[in-house]
């Protein structure tokens, strides 16, 4: 496969794997975090940690975009899928996400209309075929996912269609890693900065990291692009942005992407789950758009929220913790019966260290 | 109050825990403890294979097969790993109001014929109708009965060293399925592997000795939780060799599209041999003869290691752990 096969050529991976045990310096240790969840997924399922030098720690950050959803968003969604009248269009993840008392997989096995799309078009497709009933999309993740809902709402718009609209959890990246650098717990050498995030953003929303130390390079999911990525880290005597994706990145982003989100959304706080409250760091649907908001439409009431007090996804979340210091995990946190998000995400950093049992 | 969800029905973990919790609770006895493909049951001085399958596939037509066939090869199939020649298949009918009756020919006829190919006879069936939206559109369930000639398959005989054996290409039905379903729809050149394997286990069987020492279908759940079922309680690991898994292109693409990874994908017409080392590239050799094993491949080896546990040595140079499947939903593939 063109564009996969070559960035796991198992001669390419062992030259770079053998730069980086030459660079890193053996009287020292890195903390480099890979901020996006398809990142941490692939080191995983690679295998990499065990192809790298044992002073290179590598920390999972936020961007598994299910498992930084709070659960009040979790308990709305649960609420309009109670409402009699209502389809819920989610992707596949969210299904199993565990709210405060209930998740979307037991209140479809109870009887509520909850499918899965692949796409925000899917969805609106399903408002299509089903007028008589509202159809209302669980909008969820980064600058990547953000675009193609814009895009759903915009054409909503245009074909006058009333029986579709958004429950809006989008979230933005950048505001996220300022928190993430002000977290004294927390001591990274350098980011892993999000592939598909920066080709719609580009670099420049970065730049406040290098102006407070922070070396990062843009990287690809693919095994050769990590460990790539992870040199390009090493090799940088002072702080800057570089990028390794270059086959999909560019220092300017993807302006037509950029310009829907604009068009569609607008800056608002935003509830990390076990971070809180991160200003401006979410996507709030604009008032010309109203009409496609669930969240101004329908007015889902909901009890106030309840965690479980165990759980320490949020301190995995920022890379705190790494997820066996759990003391739920494994024994009553499972993919099975998960108490918190990172476990039931399959870009989850606790779900890729039950999968895959990290270093074997 | 717990309620079943799709995930109970996945192959996975939750279901062996609903089976076990439930199921075996009940009905608990000698033969259905050992949990094989089929029942090994002796009938006056004759050992033989019972085992039953039902098939809810959805689309019910899919590239390469349809839910007809399959309830026959499926069937034939979980015979044939448990070294039985399968002989007389039931062919049970729940059927929804509404449905075209030249849908029930061409998926009858294309049973029929799945099984004069395969060598077996249907002789006793059922037919239900039941209102519009208490099924879709058709269910079909299958029983079989055959009779063992080879009964040296125990994990009990498998050691370090012995090597599996996947008899081609992984996940194709799986990828198929998913490709003619409504919401997902993508194009592909993908076919279902939906194959009946009695044939080929039985040209393998009669050449090999006492050689082969397990066979499994990888179905539900995929290569990986079958292997997982067959480490799971034994002194044994197995570590798979992430090149040697013969992956077609087609299955390859659809994994990085929709973030699948093949070995969790499901197969209905390949099977995995656990065979001992000195004859399995004489094995190998027997399978690809035949027409549904030109792609056979050994992909790994039994070992002393990780007790109970599945490896992959990765493309890229790492190791990971294989879990059995857990929780992901691709419910109705079969």
């Amino acid at each position: 496969m063109k564009y996969i096969d070559e960035f796991r050529n198992r001669r390419l991976i062992d030259k770079v794997a053998g730069r980086i045990r030459a660079k890193a310096d053996p009287r020292r240790g890195y903390n480099f975090m890979e901020v996006c969840g398809t990142h941490t997924m692939s080191i995983f399922r690679f295998g990499l940690r065990g192809i790298l030098p044992g002073n290179i720690n590598l920390i999972s950050g936020p961007g598994c975009p299910v498992c930084v959803t709070p659960n009040e968003f979790i308990d709305k969604a649960i609420a309009l899928a109670r409402r009699k009248d209502s389809i819920i269009a989610t992707f596949g993840d969210m299904f199993r996400v565990p709210g405060s008392h209930s998740s979307l997989d037991k209140e479809k096995a109870r009887g509520a209309a909850v499918k899965m799309v692949y796409s925000s078009m899917d969805a609106l497709e399903l408002a299509k075929k089903n007028p008589d009933k509202e159809v209302i999309f669980l909008g969820i993740g980064f600058e990547t996912t953000a675009p193609t809902v814009a895009q759903s709402i915009i054409a909503a718009k245009k074909e006058k269609l009333k029986n579709y609209s958004v429950l809006c959890g989008h979230k933005t990246m950048p505001e996220a890693l300022k928190a993430l650098t002000e977290e004294p717990k927390l001591n990274i050498d350098g980011f892993l900065l999000p592939g598909h995030v920066s080709a719609v953003i580009g670099t420049a929303p970065y730049r406040f990291l290098t102006k407070r130390g922070k070396r990062c390079v843009v990287a690809g999911i693919e095994p050769l692009d990590i460990l790539q990525a992870i040199l390009m880290l090493l090799e940088q005597k002072t702080p800057k942005i570089e990028i390794q994706y270059t086959r999909i990145i560019t220092k300017s982003g993807n302006r037509l992407a950029k310009n829907s989100i604009d068009k569609v959304f607008e800056a608002d706080d935003s509830s990390w789950r076990g971070i809180g409250c991160i200003k401006k760091s979410g996507l709030k649907i604009r008032k010309e758009f109203g009409a496609f908001d669930a969240e101004a439409r329908f007015k889902p009431k909901i009890a106030a929220p309840k965690e479980n007090k165990a759980c320490i996804c949020g301190e995995v979340i920022k890379g705190v913790k790494t997820p066996p210091e759990c003391k739920l995990f494994a024994k009553l946190c499972t993919p099975e019966h998960p108490v918190g998000a990172c476990m039931v995400s399959s870009e989850g950093a606790c779900a890729a260290y039950y999968k895959y049992r990290g270093r074997i | 109050m717990d309620k079943i969800t799709l995930s109970h029905g996945s192959g996975g973990t939750l279901m062996h825990k609903l089976i076990d919790s439930v199921i075996m609770k009940e009905f608990d006895n000698n033969i259905l403890r050992q949990k094989k493909d089929s029942a090994i049951l002796t009938i006056g001085k004759t050992r033989i294979a019972f085992t039953t399958d039902s098939y809810v596939v959805n689309p019910i037509f899919f590239p390469g097969g349809d839910i007809g066939s399959l309830a026959v090869h499926g069937t034939v199939n979980d015979l044939s790993v448990c070294g039985a020649r399968p002989a007389h298949l039931s062919f049970g009918l729940i059927i929804e109001e509404g449905l075209d009756k030249s849908i029930l020919e061409k998926i009858v006829r294309s049973a029929a014929a799945a099984a004069e190919k395969a060598g077996v006879s249907i002789v006793t069936g059922d037919t239900k109708v039941v209102e519009r939206g208490s099924c879709d559109k058709i269910f079909i369930n299958t029983s079989g009965l055959g009779e063992i000639y080879y009964d040296k398959l125990s994990p009990d005989r498998i050691k370090a060293g012995d090597k599996v054996i996947v008899s081609g290409p992984i996940g194709e039905h799986a990828i198929s399925v998913l490709s003619g379903r409504e919401g997902i729809e993508f194009k592909t050149k993908v076919k279902s592997d939906s194959a009946a394997l009695n044939r080929l286990i039985e040209k393998v069987l009669k050449a090999s000795g006492t050689s082969v020492k397990f066979m499994r279908d990888p179905t539900r759940g995929g290569v990986a939780t079958t292997l997982n079922e067959i480490t799971a309680s034994h002194k044994f690991g197995i570590a798979l060799d992430e090149k040697a898994v013969p992956v077609s292109d087609g299955v390859g693409q659809a994994c990085e599209l929709l973030g699948f990874d093949p070995l969790y994908l499901a197969c209905e017409g390949r099977v995995i041999f656990i065979a001992a080392a000195k004859e399995a590239d004489k094995i190998l050799k027997i399978i690809r003869k035949d027409k549904n094993g030109k792609r056979a491949n050994i992909i790994g080896e039994i070992t002393k290691e990780e007790k109970g546990k599945v490896c992959l040595n990765t493309a890229a140079g790492g190791r990971r752990l294989v879990d059995m499947l857990s929780g992901e939903q691709l419910p109705r593939i079969c």
